[in-house]
């Protein structure tokens, strides 16, 4: 790529945020505009994929919603993001959790992630 | 108004004010020396022609570096003529087109060449429908009847068929300048614009 494009998207991206993976946990505070009004959305649940790279890097949050499940896919870099909170570290062996479609409930559940023993 | 001649560089996407993503063509645009005017007296119309690319001298002919230095020009591996109305008025020998000539929610057209496809079937030349893959078929990827047989004897003018497709002039039209950058030469503009990156491509008012 070229590196005048690489310096177009670094441009766009946001040093703000905290670190998150896969398996984690999360609170995203969204911007909604309503007409005039604008407020604030909070999207909660599991991050199950983040994919893309520089300012087009996205991730994909899913949560149980009344029995159904929701995802939601926001790109990283997004002003219209006021903030992401990490609630938990999750402890999971993949990059795409796209197994936890499948599953609902107990098995839906992720480990937290405790420090390594003597570290 | 104005035209420019300029390099693409590739695609990314930008957030808007509103926080929308945009997906914007970066083109690596001027700057563009003024080369050669024509006028009604010596040439029978109007046009300005101008150049883009800074080339070493030793990679032009004698002829092509005489006619830039008529105009003072240094030395460019691309010229392009445009009609006086597509340009900002009054351009001299000497001057300098820039994306300065550009503003963020103008309206152009952008030309380049497409990308070459190579020789390519009905399919992907002109959208033709496949034929059933199975049982017994052998009519894949094959182009139909092209006409009758006795009468007329001879397959009609302008039959679609397979053939050479793409690495031709393209013009995409209603493009949006979104962003310029002026330190770097750089046009933002809103979408997709014909041809590979490195393609040259003109881009005009619409």
């Amino acid at each position: 790529m070229s590196s005048i494009i690489e310096s177009i998207e670094k441009m766009q991206t946001r040093v703000d945020l905290p670190v998150f993976k896969a398996g984690d946990t999360v609170r995203v505070h969204f911007r909604v505009i309503e007409g005039s009004r604008q407020r604030i959305q909070v999207f909660e649940g599991t991050v199950i994929k983040r994919q893309g790279a520089s300012s087009r890097e996205t991730f994909t949050v899913r949560k149980q919603s009344f029995g159904v499940g929701v995802e939601r896919t926001f790109p990283v870099h997004s002003p219209k993001i006021e903030k992401i909170e990490r609630a938990m570290e999750g402890d999971v062996r993949r990059a795409k959790l796209y197994y936890l479609r499948g599953k609902v409930g107990k098995k839906a559940r992720i480990r937290e992630k405790r420090a390594a023993v003597g570290a | 108004m104005a035209a420019i001649i300029g390099r693409k560089l590739g695609m990314t996407q930008i957030f808007t004010e509103d926080g929308i993503r945009v997906a914007v063509t970066v083109v690596e645009a001027g700057p563009c020396p003024v080369t050669q005017v024509k006028t009604e007296e010596t040439d029978g119309y109007q046009a300005v022609q101008l150049g883009f690319g800074a080339v070493r001298p030793k990679l032009l002919n004698k002829p092509e570096l005489g006619h830039l230095r008529k105009a003072d020009s240094p030395p460019v591996r691309h010229l392009h003529e445009f009609s006086v109305d597509e340009l900002r008025e009054g351009l001299e020998l000497g001057d300098i087109v820039t994306v300065e000539d550009f503003s963020s929610g103008d309206v152009v057209s952008v030309t380049g060449t497409s990308k070459g496809k190579g020789y390519a079937g009905t399919i992907k030349r002109h959208n033709f429908k496949r034929g059933p893959k199975s049982h017994g078929s052998h009519n894949v990827r094959r182009p139909g009847s092209i006409g009758a047989a006795a009468w007329p004897a001879r397959v009609a003018k302008g039959i679609r068929m397979s053939g050479h497709m793409g690495a031709e002039t393209v013009t995409q039209r209603g493009l949006q300048i979104v962003d310029r950058d002026v330190s770097r030469n750089l046009l933002l503009v809103r979408g997709a614009v014909p041809g590979g990156v490195n393609g040259i491509v003109i881009v005009r008012p619409q």
